[in-house]
């Protein structure tokens, strides 16, 4: 047990830099050449695969594969980032379990899929290790395009407009580009500051212009932009958070887990970032896990995951859960906080066990707890958008809103998942309809 | 992306890879998709006299050998030629060379020895705007029995025979193809050669038995308590396949001779090899029966990516490129030495190189207490045997030992100059070295 273990309160330093190290390094170390070679042995090749159909960009799985097994890793990512620019991020962060290798043949046939991502990792490596981009720009257009937010749905869809020959500049609120790449995604999903330099690679296309603090509705016009470009495309994500909506909230120690997890992503020195002893996350998905994983990680003793309903009803993968529980930390379900206790800061969160469909059971317990992680959800934030359906832009077909030459994509669009690999399928998707729109 | 635009014999095809005559190239709905998924042209499923066409067993056409995981190996199939109707089969490919123009479309024949026969398809033939013929003397069952296919390909005469009848007859570039059921492939050839043919294709099926069924005693695929040979094809018989290609591609009398090869092309890398040893192009049929018309996006990228890497502009310029450095065995320089070396970070301590070496070759290989694997230079003759056996694939090495060292097994200086056995003191015919 480190020197720091058992101090109470949120303090910095709870491990050594070297459990810190270990301890964020990468989820999956990256295949070798003999284990690709191995792990491509496995694919069928099968027709009309499954696993391609899984996949929201439609990836060529069986081709790629394919491409690593004869030699051709450089092809093979060719494959992947034709359809998905961001096939490496995707790589790391997918759910695969619950996308392409969920329905791989040889889970069906040995319980055990291809290792699709791992391989997808291994081939796009190869090829941004020769630090060449393989793809060039279409004539010039001589149209412009802005593209608002810099995530994956933004980056998609600036890359295949910039390939088609228009010219875009993208606007991001933050002083960074990447989006939850760069400031949600899990620390050992993304190791190494591979988020940004996905984003200079990407870049090397041409034609993309980043401004980096301009946010819409501060320093940039909706309809601004609209007279100064020809098409414009938001990408804003989910800025906002959903509120517990209880007394007490506001004590010191609550804080909403995104920040937590920006604050941690932008952290040169771990050994500095505060964690609390007792910690405890509300939520049950992605953003819910990471949180508590990357607390545990930090050396917090105590991390729980209380999540309102049954465990089958979680937003995280199976195993999201498991990797979750592999690290030590406590999930609880079918539990909803009612009160927060403390005399200005956090002591104890109260919580009353509910059933199935939420209802309260009258059975409560309290749990210690030095820093709360709110998780449940984030939202849209912003006025002067179009219309909106379900607390998120309302689009028809590829991301066209109720504005004229305004499409919106990601996650601050309604409809699709709320995952990376869903918000580069509309990203590319738009850019295919804004192109087919401007030069008709 | 390279330019894998192919020129063969003045057909032009936007890649190298055709399919060979089989059943992926029967009927105009096979072709069709096949051109879609990216194939450079097909040599349409070889054509028989007009009247009533042959006809197949009604039981397993085809058997099969298998690797790891049961990855196919090797096909062997009792198919006949084409069972369709000769007018429907030239209606079909007249309809699809008309939609496919930039692609090759090859009629593939085959008919009695008999110069009327020849003449009489081969104008049939010419009217669906085909770009050339390939003439099927390799068929090894069923037809053979009735003086076809393979019956007629193991006599050269009959080979330079109707090659001739065929350049007589038509202007349509002439493709003769070639059985491997023969002992001296060069042979027949050198008889197409001869005839006047435009190019040889090879090779057809190998006769073959792949199993036996052990509870009904007899071969597979079983047809009602028997069985019959077949013609063997797929990633076995490539060895066999390159070899003849070499053949040809290096023999006098036949150099220069347009070849397409075929058999076993799976990869890119397969196809890179029969066009390094002298083909002009590659047919591939196996590979197209067990992935489907898909397979060829990977021989093309990765074909496409070999010719970037090596800074070729054209397919032709990897043409016959190892055909200088095919040679005979007194040929190989017998003062060039080299050592297996086995590299410990890669190694995973299975043993199979100790087991293989230590029982069948030399007693080059060490083992300790510990399960460290090393070679012994005093005893390695470089046999490669550990290097084919290792699951590892390039933990252990062959490395080459520099001139001037001495080579610890002999106690002998390595000499630089080259010296093979046909100066050898110990060769009793030896020739004095100028
Ligand atoms: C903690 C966390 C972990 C996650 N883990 C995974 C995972 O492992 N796998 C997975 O597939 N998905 C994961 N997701 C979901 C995934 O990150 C998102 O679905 C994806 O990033 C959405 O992309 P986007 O481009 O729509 O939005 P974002 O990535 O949110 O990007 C939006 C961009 O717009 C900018 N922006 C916002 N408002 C404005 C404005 N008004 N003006 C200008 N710019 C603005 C932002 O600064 C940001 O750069 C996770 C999400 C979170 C929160
Ligand atoms: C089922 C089957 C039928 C074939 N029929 C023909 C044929 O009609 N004419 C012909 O020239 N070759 C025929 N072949 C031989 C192939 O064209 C080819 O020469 C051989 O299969 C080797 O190539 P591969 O290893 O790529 O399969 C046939 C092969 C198979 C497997
Ligand atoms: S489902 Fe699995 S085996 Fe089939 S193509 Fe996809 S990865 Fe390969
Ligand atoms: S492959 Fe098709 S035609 Fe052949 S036996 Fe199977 S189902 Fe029948
Ligand atoms: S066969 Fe290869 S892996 Fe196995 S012991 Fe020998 S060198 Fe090592």
């Amino acid at each position: 047990m480190s020197e720091n273990a058992l101090t109470p309160g949120i303090i910095a330093g709870r491990l050594d830099a070297a459990s810190l190290a270990e301890n964020f390094s990468d989820l999956h170390p990256p295949l070798d050449d003999h284990e690709a070679l191995v792990a491509a042995d496995r694919c069928y090749f099968c027709h009309d695969a499954p696993c391609m159909t899984a996949c929201p960009t439609t990836i060529d799985i069986p081709l790629f594969i394919r491409q690593i097994a004869t030699g051709t890793p450089e092809a093979a990512a060719e494959t992947i980032l034709n359809q998905n620019i961001l096939g490496g991020m995707c790589a790391r962060v997918c759910p695969t379990e619950t996308l392409c290798e969920e329905v791989c043949v040889r889970e069906a046939a040995e319980g055990k899929p291809v290792l699709i991502g791992q391989l997808q990792r291994y081939a796009t490596d190869v090829l941004m290790a020769t630090g060449k981009h393989p793809f060039a720009r279409a004539e010039p257009t001589g149209k412009k395009v802005a593209v608002v937010g810099a995530g994956p749905a933004g980056l998609a869809c600036a890359h295949r407009l910039a390939m088609l020959g228009h010219d875009v500049v993208v606007f991001d609120g933050r002083n960074k580009p990447g989006g939850l790449n760069e400031f949600g995604i899990a620390s050992y999903k993304s190791v190494d500051g591979f988020a940004e330099r996905e984003v200079d690679w990407l870049l090397q296309i041409g034609g993309i212009t980043i401004k980096t603090g301009k946010r819409l509705g501060r320093e940039v016009a909706l309809a601004d932009l609209r007279a100064a470009y020809d098409a414009v495309f938001l990408a804003i994500g989910l800025g906002g958070v959903n509120a517990l909506g209880l007394a007490g909230e506001d004590k010191d120690g609550l804080s909403d887990a995104v920040d937590f997890i920006a604050e941690l992503r932008q952290t040169g020195d771990l050994t500095k970032l505060p964690i609390g002893r007792d910690v405890v996350v509300i939520g049950g998905g992605m953003t819910a896990v990471d949180a508590a994983v990357q607390a545990k990680l930090l050396g917090a003793l105590n991390v729980s995951l209380v999540y309102r309903r049954g465990r089958d009803r979680m937003n995280a993968s199976r195993f999201e859960q498991d990797l979750a529980a592999s690290k030590g930390v406590r999930i609880i379900t079918n539990a909803a906080p009612v009160a927060v206790h403390g005399n200005g800061a956090v002591r104890e969160i109260e919580f009353e066990y509910t059933d199935n469909d939420l209802n309260p059971t009258g059975q409560t317990f309290r749990l210690p707890a030095d820093q709360v992680f709110k998780a449940i959800g984030q939202t849209l934030e912003g006025d002067d958008l179009p219309v909106l359906e379900a607390r998120k832009i309302a689009v028809t077909g590829p991301g066209r809103t109720s504005v004229e030459r305004v499409w919106a994509g990601g996650d601050c669009a309604a409809g699709g998942d709320d995952l990376t690999v869903t918000a580069v399928a509309e990203g590319r998707d738009t850019a295919i309809d804004i192109h087919a729109t401007l030069v008709g | 992306m390279a330019d894998l635009t192919s020129n063969f014999i003045g057909i032009i095809s936007p890649n190298p890879f055709w399919l060979a005559s089989a059943p992926p190239t029967d009927k105009e709905y096979n072709v069709r998709r096949a051109f879609e998924a990216g194939w450079g042209g097909v040599v349409w499923k070889t054509l028989g006299e007009a009247g009533p066409p042959v006809v197949n067993v009604n039981g397993p056409r085809y058997g099969a050998i298998w690797g790891a995981d049961r990855r196919l190996l090797g096909l062997n199939n009792i198919e006949l030629i084409t069972d369709r109707p000769l007018e429907v089969n030239l209606e079909e490919m007249k309809r699809v060379k008309r939609d496919w123009p930039d692609r090759a479309l090859i009629a593939s024949l085959m008919v009695p020895v008999n110069e009327d026969a020849w003449k009489d398809i081969l104008h049939r033939v010419e009217d669906t705007g085909c770009d050339g013929v390939e003439l099927n003397f390799g068929c090894p069952h069923g037809m053979s029995e009735r003086g076809m296919g393979s019956a007629v390909g193991q006599v050269p005469e009959y080979v330079g025979q109707v090659a001739h009848w065929c350049k007589k007859h038509s202007d349509l570039p002439v493709i003769v193809k070639l059985t491997p059921n023969i002992t001296d492939i060069r042979k027949p050839a050198q008889a197409a050669k001869e005839g006047g043919a435009d190019a040889v294709s090879l090779i057809n099926t190998i006769n073959s038995i792949t199993s036996v069924n052990l509870d009904l005693f007899a071969p597979e695929p079983t047809i009602d308590g028997q069985g019959a040979h077949g013609g063997y094809c797929g990633p076995a018989v490539k060895p066999i396949a390159l070899n003849m290609v070499a053949e040809i591609a290096r023999d006098p009398a036949t150099a220069g001779l347009p070849i397409s090869g075929i058999g076993g092309v799976t990869t890119w890398r397969d196809a890179a090899e029969f066009m390094a040893l002298g083909a002009g192009n590659v047919q591939v049929c196996t590979a197209a029966m067990t992935y489907g018309f898909k397979v060829v996006q990977e021989m093309i990228s990765g074909l496409s990516q070999y010719m970037d890497e090596k800074g070729f502009t054209s397919v032709d310029q990897l043409v016959g490129r190892a055909v200088p450095n095919v040679v005979n065995w007194q040929d190989l320089n017998l003062n060039y030495i080299a050592k297996a070396k086995i590299n410990q970070d890669e190694c995973i301590k299975c043993g199979r190189c100790f087991a293989a070496c230590e029982d069948t070759s030399h007693q080059a290989i060490s083992m300790s207490q510990d399960r460290v694997f090393e070679v012994k230079d005093d005893e390695c003759v470089a046999c490669n045997l550990c290097v084919n056996v290792c699951p590892i694939e390039g933990c252990i090495t062959m490395e080459p030992m520099a001139a001037g060292a001495v080579d610890p097994r002999t106690g002998q200086v390595v000499k630089e100059e080259y010296a093979n056995w046909t100066t050898h003191p110990n060769n009793p015919g030896k020739c004095a070295a100028e």
